[in-house]
């Protein structure tokens, strides 16, 4: 690590931030005070519970359930943002209208808006007495306090992350690629399947997995449109915060660290799919 | 160069750690601005203590007593009672249900007894639970029985996340156990099915009329009174209270936090803010705001205003707190068992 650092350094001759020593002292520090301590943390509150007991609270009917809810609407929501995403990514890199500015801006308003109130806004939008959820329920859908709306309320939250990953790298994507593959007579889906989406498909993967892994922990959007019922629609940072209001710290931190553990394994499955893959493009 | 890079590291996280934790003195004694007060309190008494707090200063002026500042803070009560075990330095708390408050007192910050430090059980106004329906009843609700009525949904929030839904849970629970006679196996299946039409399970009371009230959810919301007044105020010709047969008398109670008040050298003021709420103004305020005044003389006044015929009971024929916790909302216990299967 430090080598490569070094090389960099003497073939630009220039630093633009003063000193290895001072960033890397500035980085272990937030990194240290705003991640690994309150991690930590949740270790070591969790680890006052003997594994008897902690295998009770993570193995509970509720947490159980409570875990399904939030990994399956956060992985169907990841899809369709993955989806979604690329074709979003798609217009604004390569089509030119006018908003085409503000449509940019837009996408990041999830990340600005506080959750609480994108929720309550969804909700009311896609209640069956809302705007969008009348016409749903005409058709017999319900989309609010379902798992519909669950899953819709962290379609919002992650919506930024696929189009963030994937606008540079279509930006950068050399049109002549395309060119090339129409002129040697690939169809358009052709095209589209075999040489631009493998260019996509790293960035595309790091989208989806920042999504999902922020569709497993969001709250503050779900618990509005989420009914709340257990065993349907209880998500399980609702039932981190049962327990914290029941002042069970120890309980909160373990099922806490369950879904941490699931969080962190995902992401470290999707960053070794990318990494192989990268091999292998590079081969 | 190795050397120099360590010390730079090692430097600029012990500063960057100087910066994070040195935030955090103490700079809350500021003399010259005289006292302040800290009335950690939860959501729908926001309106009644802002009122209050004015009437109070006066008060406190008017006996010769120095400068006060009285600043206010809202939100879920159990989640009020946390903030303060966890080093929100309130002088004194004004929560939902006394066992919020043993909460506080478990972690040491208050001392035991509090319960009787001040008139009632330390509860200066009462409220209780009614249900609040849409202009016509179309469903036809007039008691707790009405609302496991097939097609009749309900919306409640959860009582393991709610303090108050902890009320509303009992007073079902206490109309269907006289109903029946003491059965307890039929009054959980009365509950059962009751819950079984709850369609949104609110984390919160505000959140729960917020479904109702704004969302349109549900032909029934089993609510404080006071929020349902609060309801119908805001939404005149929209809403119509309903007041069941049996209910239970809500007991939101107020203590002094001791230990913070001493360090702060507001006991006195602390006490003298708490015990003043019992005076008849203050009565007559509270009433004005919806709650039920203690007082008996004053609680007449508003005899208007309230169903003084309601039978009901009181968290002491449950046991009290602790024991009511323990049989109905801790985990595995008879909440959990209704929504078992």
């Amino acid at each position: 690590m430090e080598q490569q650092i070094v090389k960099v350094k003497n073939k630009k001759g220039v630093r633009v931030i003063p000193g290895f020593g001072i960033s890397m002292g500035v980085t272990l520090a937030m990194l240290g005070c705003l991640v690994l301590i309150p991690l930590a943390s949740i270790f070591l509150s969790a680890s006052q519970l003997k594994p008897g007991e902690f295998i009770d609270v993570v193995t509970s009917r509720q947490v159980v359930s409570g875990y399904a809810v939030s990994l399956s609407c956060a992985f169907l929501a990841a899809v369709v943002n993955a989806a979604f995403g690329i074709v979003l990514a798609w217009v604004l890199v390569r089509y030119d209208f006018p908003g085409k500015r503000l449509m940019d801006g837009l996408i990041e308003l999830p990340f600005a808006l506080p959750t609480a109130v994108a929720g309550i806004s969804l909700t009311y939008l896609y209640s069956d007495q809302g705007w969008i959820g009348s016409i749903f329920a005409k058709i017999g859908v319900d989309i609010a306090y379902t798992r519909i709306g669950i899953t819709i309320a962290m379609v919002f939250v992650g919506m930024p992350f696929v189009v963030r990953a994937v606008q540079p790298v279509l930006e950068k994507l050399d049109r002549q690629y395309e060119e090339a593959a129409r002129m040697l007579g690939a169809s358009k889906l052709y095209t589209f399947f075999r040489v631009i989406l493998p260019e996509l498909f790293p960035a595309l993967l790091a989208g989806f997995g920042l999504a999902f892994a922020r569709g497993i922990g969001e709250y503050g959007s779900v618990v509005f449109i989420a009914g709340n019922i257990p065993y349907k629609t209880q998500i399980a940072p609702l039932l981190i915060m049962t327990k914290l209001e029941q002042y069970k710290y120890a309980d909160a931190t373990a099922i806490a660290l369950v879904l941490l553990v699931i969080s962190f394994l995902l992401m470290f499955v999707i960053n070794s799919i990318q990494i192989y893959m990268q091999r292998f493009s590079k081969a | 160069m190795k050397k120099g890079i360590l010390a730079g590291v090692l430097g600029t996280v012990m500063a960057a750690s100087v910066i994070f934790t040195g935030c955090g003195g103490d700079s809350s004694k500021d003399e010259s601005a005289g006292l302040e007060l800290l009335n950690v309190s939860y959501d729908p008494t926001r309106e009644f203590y802002a009122k209050y707090n004015e009437m109070f200063m006066e008060h406190w002026k008017g006996e010769g007593g120095e400068d006060i500042q009285i600043t206010q803070s809202h939100g879920g009560s159990g989640s009020q009672a946390r903030s303060v075990i966890e080093g929100n330095e309130a002088d004194v708390v004004t929560l939902a249900l006394a066992h919020d408050i043993t909460a506080i007192e478990n972690s040491g910050l208050i001392e035991e007894g509090w319960l009787d430090e001040f008139d009632k059980e330390s509860s200066p106004y009462t409220s209780t639970i009614v249900f609040l329906v849409r202009k016509g009843n179309e469903k036809n609700i007039k008691d707790w029985d009405d609302l496991v009525k097939d097609g009749v949904e309900v919306i409640t929030p959860n009582p393991k996340t709610s303090g108050g839904a902890c009320w509303n849970f009992l007073a079902a629970w206490a109309y269907e156990q006289e109903q029946n006679g003491g059965d307890e196996e039929a009054t959980k299946k009365f509950m059962k099915k009751l819950f079984e039409n709850v369609l949104v399970l609110d984390s919160g009371a505000r959140g729960a009329t917020n479904t109702f009230v704004e969302n349109g959810q549900g032909d029934v919301l089993i609510a404080w009174e006071n929020e349902a007044y609060l309801s119908m105020e805001e939404y005149p010709d929209e809403y119509e209270m309903v007041t069941p047969s049996v209910s239970i008398l809500a007991q939101p109670s107020v203590a002094v936090v001791d230990d913070y008040a001493k360090d702060h050298g507001t006991e006195e003021a602390s006490k003298a803010y708490l015990e003043y709420l019992y005076s008849e103004d203050a009565q007559r305020l509270a009433g004005e705001h919806y709650y039920r005044p203690s007082d008996e003389t004053v609680l007449q006044e508003f005899s208007d205003q309230f169903d003084l015929d309601m039978n009901l009971v009181t968290i002491e024929d449950f046991g009290g707190w602790d024991e009511a916790y323990e049989t109905y909302f801790d985990d595995g216990a008879i909440f959990d068992e209704i929504y078992s299967e």
